[in-house]
């Protein structure tokens, strides 16, 4: 076994972007993602990359416009209220065809809301956020080991696809310590060429041009199709899930994040006592594995959502099983978490 | 499996306690998760820290019923009393915390930990008294490996404070209640 470190997920999550050959992090401080931004500030110039706390959200999101155009690998972080700032500049970035990477680690809503955990996030992350017609991908992991594994990921199908990768926690992922293990330092060369970056011509090709701005329809309506056949392609080899339980299941239970292993630890408590429930964990949020759940909907009952919500991937869930079955909600939101027993509660009342 | 959760004032060494204990149970090869508060209270008011030590991986980060407590205060003490599982154990400062338990099917130890500190000369250290404590009650991960632990993660900057710690941890270790 290599050697296993013990580290908050904020900064198990830089270190493993610093490994993943980001050079570039622009940020703006806010509670619970803070250590992240802070462990870059510290370990980024030890690395030979660059820390910036910008003067504000949109600037950061812009200089991480600015980069990825440039072909550098790069990634800024915030929280709810600053991704809805951030907002503008992923819809530019997505429109531009630029992969980058963006942390969100959320906490209650809407406004300012609080700093506690939450997932009340979930349609800003998968419907966009910003305007148009776009998507970027959306990993949600659920322990500090698999935000390293999701980390390089991120910024892998970030460069394969060109489009924005997200990684979106909760404040407690974020905050917990869980001992982790790091792959290898990734060896810069073998990064994916960028041969559309703008890293002068040298005079030796044609310009290279960064742009979201089509004022001729036909141009822009080709843009946009030609971008969603890549998502088509995304949809069939990117989409990431774990089930548990779920082949004799009548209940299935659907839930992500830090929630999902709140709530896998429910279903073994009903697995214990002779009730049949199963748990779906989506890893990828968009694409959302939504063939599993199809699936599923042959043989189970009905499912049940558990959310840091008023309920956001139950439409997602719902759109999946397409009436096949009934499909209801548990959730706490404004920054309450639900224990196992509480949600154990909610899984009996089904049966 | 061991469910622990650690309470008291912001400033005592809460979240630190925790991390020491976390530490001694990543060397003694266990699975282990360690959630804070993290909220505005940790700012002067009260703070807390969860810290899970186990065989296998962890579901649930979030304890709701705690094998053991460490109680540092006299707010946690009746915020945390009704959770701890019967059967278990809850370690008590009583310079800080001047009332007895209601419980009584739990262990309660009583350590005067804040006096243990200030006799070593160390009147912040309270919290290495009681995990030094807890270590002992617990059994499961061997004194030496906190001590090793403890020296290979101390920040440089607290690195002098390193045998402050040690005496600390050993005073509470070695108290007879």
């Amino acid at each position: 076994m290599s050697e296993r470190f013990l580290m908050k997920g904020n900064e198990a999550l830089a270190e493993a972007a610093m490994r993943s050959g980001c050079r570039f992090f622009f940020g703006y401080p806010i509670t619970p993602q803070t250590e992240l931004a802070a462990y870059m500030a510290k370990q980024m110039p030890k690395n030979n990359g660059v820390f910036l706390q910008a003067e504000s959200e949109v600037a950061a999101i812009n200089m991480v416009y600015g980069a990825a155009g440039a072909g550098a690998r790069v990634m800024t972080s915030s929280s709810s209220p600053g991704i809805s700032l951030k907002s503008e500049g992923i819809s530019y970035i997505a429109g531009a065809d630029l992969p980058c990477v963006i942390v969100d680690i959320v906490r209650g809503g809407p406004g300012l809301g609080g700093i506690q955990p939450a997932q009340s996030d979930y349609f800003q992350a998968t419907r966009g956020g910003g305007h148009g017609d776009y998507q970027i991908l959306v990993y949600a992991p659920s322990s500090v080991q698999e935000i390293v594994t999701l980390t390089a990921k991120a910024f892998d199908k970030a460069d394969e696809y060109r489009m924005p990768a997200m990684i979106m926690g909760d404040g407690m992922l974020g905050q917990m310590m869980e001992p982790v293990e790091f792959f290898d330092k990734r060896d810069e060369s073998t990064l994916p060429e960028k041969p559309w970056a703008t890293t002068g011509t040298g005079l030796k090709r044609e310009k290279n041009i960064i742009n979201s701005l089509y004022l001729k329809p036909e141009e822009l309506e080709n843009k946009v199709i030609a971008r969603y056949k890549r998502y088509d392609k995304v949809k069939e080899k990117e989409t990431m899930f774990e089930e548990y339980f779920t082949e004799d299941a009548d209940v299935i239970i659907a839930a992500y994040g830090t929630v999902a292993r709140i709530a896998l630890s429910s279903v073994r408590l009903a697995r214990q006592e002779g009730f049949k429930v199963g748990l779906i964990r989506p890893i990828t949020l968009w694409p959302f594995p939504e063939k599993i759940f199809a699936k599923r909907s042959e043989t189970a009952k009905q499912f049940m959502c558990v959310e840091l919500s008023m309920g956001q991937m139950i439409e997602d869930v719902r759109l999946a099983v397409n009436g096949k079955c009934s499909v209801s909600f548990y959730g706490r939101t404004g920054g309450m978490v639900p224990n196992q027993e509480e949600i154990l509660e909610a899984i009996k009342k089904l049966f | 499996m061991q469910e622990l959760t650690i309470a008291g004032f912001g400033g005592q060494g809460v979240l630190f306690a925790g991390k020491v204990i976390a530490y001694a149970g990543l060397a003694a090869d266990k699975y282990i998760s360690w959630l804070p508060s993290y909220g505005p209270e940790m700012r002067g008011g009260t703070c807390n820290c969860q810290v899970i030590l186990s065989e296998g991986s962890i579901g649930s980060p979030l304890i709701t019923k705690s094998d053991s407590i460490i109680v540092m205060n006299k707010p946690s003490l009746e915020k945390f009393e009704t959770s701890v599982k019967s059967g278990g154990m809850m370690i008590i400062d009583s310079v800080h915390v001047d009332v007895k338990t209601k419980r009584n099917d739990v262990k309660a130890i009583y350590i005067p930990a804040q006096k243990m500190a200030e006799e070593l000369g160390y009147s912040k250290l309270g919290n290495m008294v009681m995990v030094g404590q807890f270590i002992k009650q617990y059994g499961e991960i061997p004194f030496d490996t906190v001590l090793e632990s403890l020296k290979n993660h101390i920040s440089q900057s607290k690195a002098k404070l390193l045998e402050a710690n040690i005496e600390a941890l050993k005073a509470g270790y070695n108290f007879e209640g």
